[in-house]
């Protein structure tokens, strides 16, 4: 079959371009949507007040959400939200979530239908790729981008190679969209997707369900990737009915794609994944972690946030208590979610179990607050970074794992796979 | 003749986390930020280094948050440019839009060693090591990202755009 079709990145610039589009080929493209959020756009406002704009190009297609550094931490946190929430109440902003309304954004736009399949997104945060998990090119840019998007509307891209990412086979028990992701880092290599598009497919992917397709394209940056983009399907589809807010367009890729590599994961082998500091490649099964006691566990961010994720930790906190001089901090990631936490009762769970838990926030992710860890602490995390530093001090240690394993490792303060303390078999 | 500046050599996957951690993300000046540029990864770096010294990475320079607050602390400690291997793709178009030149060199990032002397002519597109006696190229910028910076970044292209719109509004009321 000669490969002159496109990729599921190409399809999706070209629907909005009108015209067929090729990888390497310099784009200027309409956008459906720009974000920002309490940390990049301060200073993108500042960008688009000096530049002498006016308005920014549809108050209904920009996005400000306060996620980082709120409630307040300090002083000069206070006055970065008031200059978004200034901004935001001046243009007229239809998507501006203030701090107790919304949450962390790339939980939030998806959860209440403000990013949908075919959208075209410029986000200024780096996870703003989440979204390719519905079918959208969604990535990441800075503040001056940003700037430039709420001005005009418009941004240019380079069409990005892509590489095809099959998953096939049947998943162990306590296996998730956070393991396949990191076993996929792994293999390729923290720059293994650089300026790429990472399209992930295959009879694995259609057992997933949203929840865990959106930890997998939330990581996409953690390999370089520019999207990481899964082809809508029934999954999709239901997840977008009822909070949709504008008509989603479902694309697939050309059958005669040409990608620049394919690379198929067998995942029936693959066990709970764990990176270890400082880079999430450093990926090891967790039958090869060893003995890894914790100072402290989170459970939350962009990543694992969703009510999925505190399910799954509730029902594995259920009637145990963490280790002792182990911190458990849980934050949902959005405000929904909380609540609905709360109407489970798992919030309850958690707080019994000695838990601390917060309104949403990205909070100790990125070393911001609520969480922040001191010299020589050892966390587990179920957020997508754990470079020198990230969390708090640079002698700190972040590893990285799903909400299942964190769960587990907060009760017994070291990490554990999650069948070990409900005495089932490890696979 | 470009002028000698004194290498700051580190490896790969140099992140924006330790170029300037998440805590300082409260001001977006470049006066406050430079102070603790590279703080996590090199702590001799904000004390030890003189204006005009230059940054040396492997691969996947910048990785991480898409912070424009990163290249906005390398400017803000005084350092030109940075070379290195290869650059992650946020931090790269942040650079260019802010109007800080990277360069992409593997065999710059290869051959220069830390406090070695060197010289970048940007305009040659080489980088002269004195210490080692060696030359690299330079990957020259594609063409589109060379404009924008010889326009003076993404803001002065927008200020140009408005400018045009007003006048068009203008003479069409």
């Amino acid at each position: 079959m000669e490969r002159t079709g496109m990729t599921l990145a190409e399809k999706l610039l070209a629907a909005k371009l009108g015209r067929p589009v090729a990888a390497g080929e310099l784009v200027e493209v309409p956008v459906d949507l720009v974000m920002g959020n309490d940390i990049t756009a301060p200073v993108a406002i500042r960008a688009f007040e000096a530049a002498g704009a006016t308005r920014v190009f549809d108050p209904d297609r920009v996005a400000l959400v306060a996620s980082h550094f709120v409630p307040a931490r300090d002083v000069s946190s206070a006055n970065q939200t008031s200059t978004m929430r200034r901004f935001a109440l001046a243009h007229h902003i239809r998507h501006y979530y203030p701090e107790g309304s919304g949450g962390i954004e790339h939980t939030l736009l998806p959860e209440r239908g403000i990013v949908v399949s075919g959208d075209i997104v410029v986000g200024a945060d780096s996870h703003t790729c989440t979204y390719g998990a519905l079918g959208a090119f969604a990535t990441g840019v800075g503040s001056t981008d940003l700037a430039y998007a709420m001005a005009t509307g418009r941004t240019w891209f380079k069409v990005p190679e892509t590489t095809s990412f099959v998953y096939h086979g049947q998943r162990q028990p306590w296996v998730t969209g956070k393991d396949l992701i990191l076993h996929t880092i792994h293999l390729i290599g923290d720059d293994g997707a650089l300026y790429q598009s990472m399209e992930f497919s295959g009879s694995a992917i259609g057992e997933l369900s949203m929840e865990d397709r959106l930890t997998m394209s939330n990581m996409a940056i953690e390999a370089g990737g520019k999207v990481g983009l899964v082809t809508p399907d029934a999954v999709t589809e239901a997840y977008e009915r009822g909070r949709a807010l504008r008509p989603p367009r479902f694309l697939a890729p050309d059958p005669n794609a040409r990608y620049l590599a394919a690379i198929d994961v067998d995942v029936s082998r693959l066990e709970p994944q764990v990176a270890f500091p400082w880079l999430p490649s450093k990926t090891r099964p967790l039958s090869e972690v060893g003995d890894v006691p914790l100072d402290q566990v989170f459970i939350g961010s962009c990543t694992n946030g969703r009510l999925t994720d505190l399910r799954i930790a509730a029902r594995l906190l259920q009637g145990r208590r963490v280790a002792p001089n182990l911190r458990l901090v849980v934050i949902p990631a959005t405000q929904d979610v909380y609540l609905k936490a709360v109407q489970e009762g798992l919030v309850e769970v958690f707080v019994q179990a000695g838990a601390m838990v917060s309104a949403a926030t990205c909070g100790p992710c990125l070393g911001g607050h609520t969480g922040v860890l001191g010299a020589g602490e050892r966390c587990l995390s179920t957020s997508n970074r754990n470079y020198v530093g990230r969390m708090g001090d640079p002698t700190a240690e972040v590893y990285l794992a799903s909400p299942a394993v964190a769960a587990a490792s907060a009760v017994t303060g070291r990490i554990t796979h999650p069948a070990a303390i409900l005495g089932e078999e490890v696979a | 003749m470009a002028r000698v500046s004194v290498a700051w050599k580190y490896g790969d996957n140099v992140d924006t986390d330790v170029i300037i951690p998440a805590r300082y993300l409260v001001t977006g000046d470049p006066k406050e930020l430079g102070p603790h540029c590279l703080e996590g990864l090199d702590p001799t770096f904000p004390a030890g280094h003189q204006p005009g010294d230059i940054i040396v990475g492997g691969k996947n320079f910048g990785c991480g948050s898409s912070r424009e607050h990163a290249p906005l602390a390398i400017k803000g400690a005084g350092v030109p440019c940075v070379i290195a291997a290869s650059f992650a793709r946020i931090f790269f178009r942040n650079a260019i839009n802010i109007g800080l030149p990277v360069y992409e060199s593997p065999d710059a990032a290869a051959g220069i060693g830390m406090g070695d002397e060197i010289a970048v002519d940007a305009r040659a597109g080489t980088i002269v090591n004195r210490t080692r006696g060696e030359q690299y190229a330079i990957r020259p910028l594609p063409p589109f990202m060379q404009e924008l910076l010889d326009a003076g970044g993404l803001m002065a292209r927008l200020k140009r755009e408005l400018a045009q719109e007003r006048a068009a509004e203008g003479g069409n009321p």
